[in-house]
C-alpha cells in the first residue's frame, strides 16, 4: 500500500479519539483514525452510563467538562440529530454527618470555579427523587447544569460529523508500530499498511500503556473494573443522576439514572478495586447493586433489569488524565488515562488538544491541559473519581 | 369463550373458575392459568400498544423470553404469558412505558444462597430429563430446572404420536404421555432434585449460575453444567410481520395444548418442516381450519406422513410459494401469497389472498446454545445436548441426553459403564433427515383381511413393526429407517393402526362382504364428528379424492385416543383410502399486492419496532458491525436480547449483497432473561396498596 502522509494519526476511535478527529478535521487537519475494534465506540465507550458533570474537583477537569457540557447540550439544535441530552443535574443525596462535611467542603472549592451547585435540604432531594429513602436524609449538593447523554448516539453522531469534515477511520485494524526517526514521530504501521503523520495520538484507552510502550514512553495506566447495568424502560419518574457515596459491603459510590429511553442505567465502585481487563461479568455485581440501589429507592425492586456488562477504567495513580507532549519523542501526544470520564472530557479535551495541535491553543486551552501533564508527582488524589 | 371443551386427545382438567378484570371489564380464568391465555379465552387478543408508535401488540413467544405480551397487573408491568392470573386481579393494557408502583418501604433483604451441586441440567425438555435419569441412576448430585411449571419442555405440547423405536424412545407413544413417563421416573432417584418454574438467567464468570426460582434468586456452584436449553423459533421479516396473531408455531402450541385455548378461527400457516405440519394437524384436532400452509421449497422438509395427514382433511399445501405480505386493522384480516421462481423470487400474477386471523410462522428452529457459551467462556465442565446441540428429533434428543450423560460422569470422575456403541449409532440414525419417498406400494397377495402400509418415505420408524402379534410387518432392511412391508398372516387386531404415528395404516378386510369390502381408518380428530351411517369422502395418497362412502361404525380406542372409522368400500377404493376429507380447500382470491409500498415499514426488530428501511439505510451508509447498528438504531436492544431479530438482521446483509465475513455480530448479553432489581437482594418490599390493605380492617 502506498504510504499517505497525515498531519494527524489518532489511535483509539473511542471517546476520546472520535471527538478529537472531529476537532482536528474541523480545523482542517488531515486526521487518520486507527482501531482494532469494527466500529467506532467499541472499547469502553459503549460501557460508560453516560453522566456528564462539570462538577470536579480541579480546575482541569472542571473546565474541559464545560466545555463538552457545552458541546453536549447544544448538539441536537447546532447538528440535528438526537443524542439523548438530558439537562437532569447531579445529586448526591447525604445521609451521615461525615458525608455532609466531606460535600459541604468541596463545595467550597467547585464554588470557587464558579460552578453551579449547592446544598439542598432534604424536601428538595425527596422532590427530585420521589421514593427516595426518608430515614436520616439530611439533604445533598445538587448541581442542575450537569446532566447525561448517549454514549452510543454519541460516538456516532461525533464519528459521522468526523468523516463529514473529511476524518479518515480504518477500523480492524490494529497499530503494530509506532514509526520514529531521531527522536521524532514518523506515524505508525498496521497489518495493512504504513501510515505517516506529523503527529501520533494515544487515545487508546484501556489499552493505553501497552500502546505507548510501542512508543518507548512509559505512562502509568491500568484499567480496573467497574460493572454496570440497564433496565427495562419505565415512564420518566425522576431527572438527576444519584450518586450515593457511601460506602457497601463489597463497594464504593455507586450511581443511576433515568436515561432519555426512560431506562435505570446504574453503576458501582467495587472496593477493594478489581485490577485488569476482564470483561466478563461476575455474579456478585447484581446482588450488591440491587441491595443498595433498592435500600435507596425501594421502587426501583420491581423495574426489571436487561442487561449487565463490565467496563474499565484506565486509572492513573491520582485520578487524573495525561495528556500531554512527552518530551522524549516529538511528535507523540498523550491522551490516556481518563479514569473513566473519558465519555465526559472528550469532546471538550478533543477541542483543546486540537487547537493545539494547530498550533494556535487559546489561554483557556492551555488551562484545560495544565492538570493533566505526564511529569507530575501523582501523589493528590482526585475526591470525586 | 374461547375455550376447547373437546378434544380427541386432551382432556381439560377440572380447574375452579376465578374472575379477574380486563381494562375493567370482568373476565373469567382457570385457577393457575397464565393471563395471556386467561385473556385469549376471553376473546382478548391485543395485551399492549408500543411505546413507540401504538401499535397494539399481540402474543408472541408465548414462552416469557420476548416481552411483546406484557399488561399491567394489580399496578405492575408483567409478562402475560407467565404470570398467573389471581382471583380479583387487575389487568390493564399496557400503553407506553411501564410504570412504577409506589413502594412505602423496604421489610428486608434475603440472603443469595448458594448451592453446590455436581451437575446442573438447564432444561428438562426430553434431553434434559434424559440426562437426569442417567446421573440418578449412579446417585449423582444433580440439579435439573425448567422455566416452566410443567417437565417436558415441548413434549407437553405434544398431541401426537412419536416416531423412532419402540424399545429406545417411547415411539407410538403421545409426545404429552413421554413427558409424564420421563417425569415420573425422575422419583426413582433421589440424588436428583428437580426444580420448576426456575429460570436460568446467567452463567458468570466465576462459575456460578443465577437461577432464578420463583421469586427467589439462587447461585449454583455445580460441578459440570449442561445445556439442555432446546431450540427458540426462527422469524420472518413480511410486511404485517408483527400484527397480533402473527406469531410462532410453538405459541400457538402452547395456546391450543397447554392451555386449551381457541386463539384462531382460521389459520395459516408457512413452513412445512416438521414443526408447522404438526402445528396445522393439532389446530385441526382444536376444531380450527388451517386455510392453507405453505413451503418455499418445491417439497416439504418435514415427514411426508405429517404432510398427507393435513392433506387428506382437506388442507391446501402450496409448494414453492412464500407469504407477501399479512394485513389488518388491529390484527390480522388477511394473508397474500405467491408462487416463487428458483430464486425464490415471487412470480408476478400468482397473488393470492386468504382470509385468515392467524398466521403461524413455522420457518425453522436455531438452538438456544447462549448458556453452554457462557459456561465454556467461563472455564466451566460444560456439556450440551439435545436441540440445543443440534436441532432434530425429541427421539434424538432423548438419546442425546443419555449419552451426554456419561460424558458428564467420565468428567466427574464417577465410574459408570461405558455407553453402549449401539447409542451412538442409534443417535445418528434418530437424528436423519428422510430418505427418499417410494411409489405406494401394490398389492401382492390375497389375503381377506390385511394392512395397507402408506408408509412410503424413509424416516426412522418402527412400532407398526414392533406390536404386530404375527410378526407380519417388516422393516425392508434393517435400519429403523426403512419402509415397513406386509409380509405374513394378519388377524385385523388394528394394533399397527393404532400405534402408527404417521396415521398411515389402514385395515381391509373381505371377510364379511367380499363383494365390499371394508377400510378401518385411523381418525383423531373429533369425537362424534363421524357417526355410523354417515356418508364421509375418502381420501387417499397425497390426499387425493376417492369419493363418499359409508360408516360401518366407528371405534373408540380410549386409551390410545385413537378412533378408528370403518367405511364400507369397493375393491377399486380400499386398498387406496387412508383419510375422511373434512374441508374442502380454499382456491383464494387473486390478489396483486403492491409490494414495493410497504417493504421498508416491515418490522425487524420487533421490540424496538426498528424497521427494514432504518436498518437498510444503517447498512447502506457502510455499517458492518450489529453493535454499531445496534447503537444507532435500537434494533437487538429491546426486551428479547436480539433472540428474535439477530437471523433477521443477517438476511438484510445478505439481501443487500454483503458478505457475512465482513459483518460483526452482537456482543450477548450475560443476562438472557429480564429479572427485577429486588430479586438479586431478596428484598421483601410493602407497597402502597398491601399497606392500604392492612388498613382496611379499621
Amino acid at each position: 500500500m502506498a504510504e499517505t502522509k497525515y498531519d494527524v494519526i489518532i489511535i483509539g476511535a473511542g471517546s476520546i479519539g472520535v471527538p478529537l478527529a472531529m476537532a482536528l478535521a474541523k480545523a482542517e487537519l488531515k486526521t487518520l483514525v486507527l482501531d482494532a475494534a469494527p466500529s467506532p465506540g467499541q472499547g469502553q465507550n459503549k460501557c460508560a452510563i453516560g453522566g456528564l458533570r462539570a462538577t470536579h474537583s480541579d480546575g482541569s477537569k472542571i473546565k474541559t467538562c464545560l466545555r463538552s457540557l457545552e458541546i453536549f447540550s447544544t448538539w441536537k439544535e447546532k447538528h440535528g440529530d438526537d443524542i439523548g441530552w438530558i439537562k437532569g443535574g447531579y445529586l448526591f443525596p447525604v445521609y451521615t454527618e461525615r458525608d455532609e462535611a466531606v460535600l459541604r467542603d468541596l463545595l467550597k472549592v467547585q464554588k470557587g470555579f464558579g460552578l453551579d451547585i449547592d446544598w439542598i435540604p432534604a424536601e428538595k432531594v425527596r422532590a427530585l427523587v420521589p421514593g427516595i429513602a426518608d430515614k436520616d436524609l439530611r439533604g445533598g449538593t445538587w448541581s442542575p447544569g450537569d446532566g447525561s447523554a448517549s454514549p452510543l448516539l454519541s460516538i456516532n453522531a461525533f464519528y459521522r460529523r468526523a468523516v463529514k469534515l473529511g476524518a479518515e477511520f480504518r477500523f480492524n485494524e490494529p497499530v503494530t508500530e509506532i514509526l520514529k526517526e531521531g527522536g521524532e514521530v514518523k506515524g505508525v504501521r498496521t497489518a495493512r499498511g504504513r501510515y505517516e503523520a506529523k503527529w501520533v495520538v494515544n487515545a487508546a484507552g484501556a489499552q493505553a500503556a501497552a500502546v505507548s510502550d510501542l512508543a518507548g514512553v512509559k505512562v502509568p495506566v491500568r484499567p480496573d473494573c467497574h460493572e454496570a447495568g440497564i433496565t427495562e424502560p419505565a415512564g420518566r419518574f425522576f431527572d438527576p443522576m444519584v450518586v450515593d457515596i457511601r460506602p457497601g459491603d463489597k463497594s464504593k459510590n455507586y450511581y443511576f439514572y433515568q436515561n432519555w429511553e426512560g431506562q435505570i442505567v446504574f453503576c458501582l465502585t467495587p472496593q477493594p478495586p478489581i485490577w485488569g481487563d476482564d470483561r466478563r461479568s461476575t455474579s456478585e455485581f447484581l446482588p450488591e447493586i440491587s441491595r443498595r440501589m433498592v435500600s435507596l429507592m425501594p421502587n426501583l425492586a420491581t423495574l426489571r433489569v436487561r442487561r449487565t456488562w463490565r467496563g474499565l477504567y484506565p486509572m492513573t495513580p491520582d485520578g487524573f488524565p495525561v495528556v500531554d507532549f512527552p518530551a522524549a519523542l516529538k511528535g507523540y501526544v498523550l491522551a490516556v488515562g481518563m479514569c473513566g470520564q473519558g465519555f465526559m472530557l472528550g469532546p471538550g479535551l478533543g477541542e483543546a488538544l486540537a487547537a493545539h495541535l494547530g498550533g494556535k491553543p487559546s489561554a483557556a486551552d492551555r488551562e484545560m491541559l495544565a492538570g493533566f501533564k505526564l511529569e507530575r508527582s501523582f501523589a493528590g488524589q482526585e475526591k470525586l473519581k | 369463550m374461547e375455550r376447547i371443551t373437546e378434544h380427541p386427545v386432551l382432556q381439560p382438567e377440572e380447574r375452579r373458575a376465578i374472575k379477574f378484570t380486563f381494562d375493567g371489564k370482568t373476565c373469567e380464568a382457570l385457577e393457575g392459568e397464565m393471563i395471556s391465555s386467561a385473556l385469549y379465552a376471553n376473546g382478548v387478543k391485543i395485551f399492549s400498544r408500543h411505546h413507540k408508535d401504538s401499535a397494539p401488540q399481540g402474543i408472541f413467544c408465548a414462552n416469557g423470553q420476548c416481552a411483546q405480551c406484557s399488561v399491567i397487573a394489580d399496578g405492575l408491568t408483567v409478562k402475560s404469558c407467565v404470570t398467573a392470573a389471581r382471583e380479583g386481579m387487575r389487568v390493564e393494557t399496557l400503553r407506553g412505558e411501564a410504570r412504577l408502583p409506589r413502594v412505602a418501604c423496604v421489610q428486608e433483604f434475603g440472603r443469595v444462597e448458594e448451592l453446590d451441586f455436581d451437575a446442573l441440567i438447564i432444561g428438562a425438555g426430553p434431553s434434559g430429563l434424559a440426562a437426569a435419569a442417567e446421573l440418578g441412576k449412579l446417585g449423582v448430585k444433580t440439579l435439573i430446572i425448567d422455566d416452566k411449571d410443567r417437565f417436558g419442555g415441548k413434549l407437553v405440547l405434544q398431541t401426537h404420536k412419536f416416531f423412532g423405536s419402540v424399545e429406545d424412545c417411547y415411539a407410538g407413544t403421545r409426545g404429552v404421555d413421554i413427558a409424564s413417563k420421563l417425569e415420573e421416573q425422575l422419583k426413582e432417584y433421589p440424588s436428583v432434585q428437580a426444580w420448576k418454574n426456575a429460570v436460568c438467567l446467567a452463567v458468570f464468570s466465576d462459575k456460578k449460575v443465577g437461577v432464578l426460582r420463583g421469586d427467589k434468586y439462587y447461585l449454583i456452584r455445580p460441578k459440570a453444567v449442561i445445556s439442555a436449553t432446546g431450540a427458540r423459533e426462527k422469524s420472518l421479516a413480511f410486511p404485517g410481520n408483527t400484527l397480533p396473531g402473527v406469531y410462532g408455531a410453538g405459541a400457538f402450541q402452547t395456546l391450543v395444548n397447554r392451555d386449551l385455548v381457541r386463539p384462531a378461527k382460521r389459520l395459516f400457516i408457512v413452513g412445512g418442516g416438521n414443526v408447522g405440519l404438526i402445528a396445522g394437524y393439532h389446530a385441526l384436532q382444536a376444531g380450527i381450519q388451517v386455510v392453507g400452509l405453505i413451503e418455499a421449497q418445491a417439497r416439504c422438509g418435514g415427514y411426508k406422513v405429517h404432510e398427507d395427514k393435513l392433506k387428506r382433511l382437506g388442507v391446501p399445501v402450496y409448494t414453492r410459494h412464500t407469504i407477501l405480505r399479512a394485513d389488518g386493522k388491529e390484527g390480522l384480516e388477511s394473508v397474500t401469497i405467491a408462487a416463487v421462481d428458483e430464486k425464490f423470487c415471487p412470480v408476478p400474477g400468482t397473488e393470492k389472498k386468504f382470509e385468515a386471523d392467524t398466521l403461524l410462522i413455522a420457518v425453522g428452529l436455531s438452538s438456544v446454545d447462549e448458556f453452554h457459551a457462557q459456561a465454556k467462556e467461563a472455564g466451566m465442565e460444560a456439556f450440551v445436548c439435545g436441540d440445543a446441540e443440534e436441532i432434530a428429533e425429541a427421539s434424538a434428543a432423548m438419546f442425546s441426553g443419555k449419552i451426554t450423560a456419561h460424558k458428564v460422569l467420565k468428567s466427574l470422575g464417577v465410574m459408570a459403564a461405558p455407553v453402549p456403541p449401539f447409542w451412538f449409532d442409534r443417535l445418528e440414525v434418530l437424528k436423519s433427515r428422510p430418505g427418499v419417498t417410494k411409489e405406494p406400494a401394490t398389492k401382492d397377495h390375497d389375503r381377506k383381511v390385511y394392512p395397507v402400509l402408506h408408509c412410503r418415505q424413509e424416516i426412522p420408524c418402527n412400532p407398526c413393526v414392533t406390536v404386530c402379534p404375527k410378526k407380519s410387518i417388516k422393516l425392508s432392511g434393517e435400519s429403523i429407517m426403512n419402509t415397513p412391508q406386509f409380509t405374513g398372516d394378519c388377524i385385523g387386531c388394528y394394533k399397527c393402526l393404532v400405534i402408527c404415528p404417521g396415521l398411515a395404516v389402514t385395515i381391509v378386510d373381505y371377510r364379511k362382504d367380499p363383494a365390499n369390502p371394508s377400510v378401518a381408518i385411523p381418525f383423531e380428530i373429533g369425537r362424534g364428528l363421524v357417526k355410523k351411517g354417515d356418508k364421509v369422502r375418502l381420501t387417499g395418497w397425497e390426499g387425493a379424492d376417492l369419493g363418499e362412502a359409508e360408516v360401518l361404525d366407528v371405534k373408540d380406542f380410549k386409551a390410545e385416543n385413537t378412533m378408528i372409522v370403518i367405511v364400507k368400500g369397493n375393491p377399486g377404493v380400499v386398498d387406496r383410502a387412508v383419510s375422511l376429507k373434512l374441508y374442502a380447500g380454499e382456491a383464494g382470491v387473486k390478489a396483486a399486492a403492491e409490494l414495493a409500498s410497504s417493504e421498508d415499514d416491515t418490522i425487524i426488530c420487533r421490540c424496538e419496532r426498528v424497521s427494514l428501511g432504518e436498518v437498510r439505510r444503517a447498512i447502506r451508509s457502510g455499517m458492518r458491525d450489529l453493535n454499531q447498528l445496534k447503537a444507532v438504531t435500537r434494533a437487538g436492544m429491546g426486551a428479547c436480547g436480539s433472540k428474535t431479530c439477530s437471523s433477521l438482521l443477517l438476511n438484510v446483509f445478505r439481501s443487500e449483497g454483503v458478505d457475512l465475513k465482513e459483518v460483526t455480530g452482537f456482543t450477548r448479553r450475560p443476562l438472557f432473561v429480564e429479572a427485577p432489581l429486588g430479586v438479586f437482594s431478596g428484598v421483601k418490599c410493602q407497597t402502597e396498596a398491601d399497606e392500604k390493605a392492612s388498613w382496611s380492617g379499621f
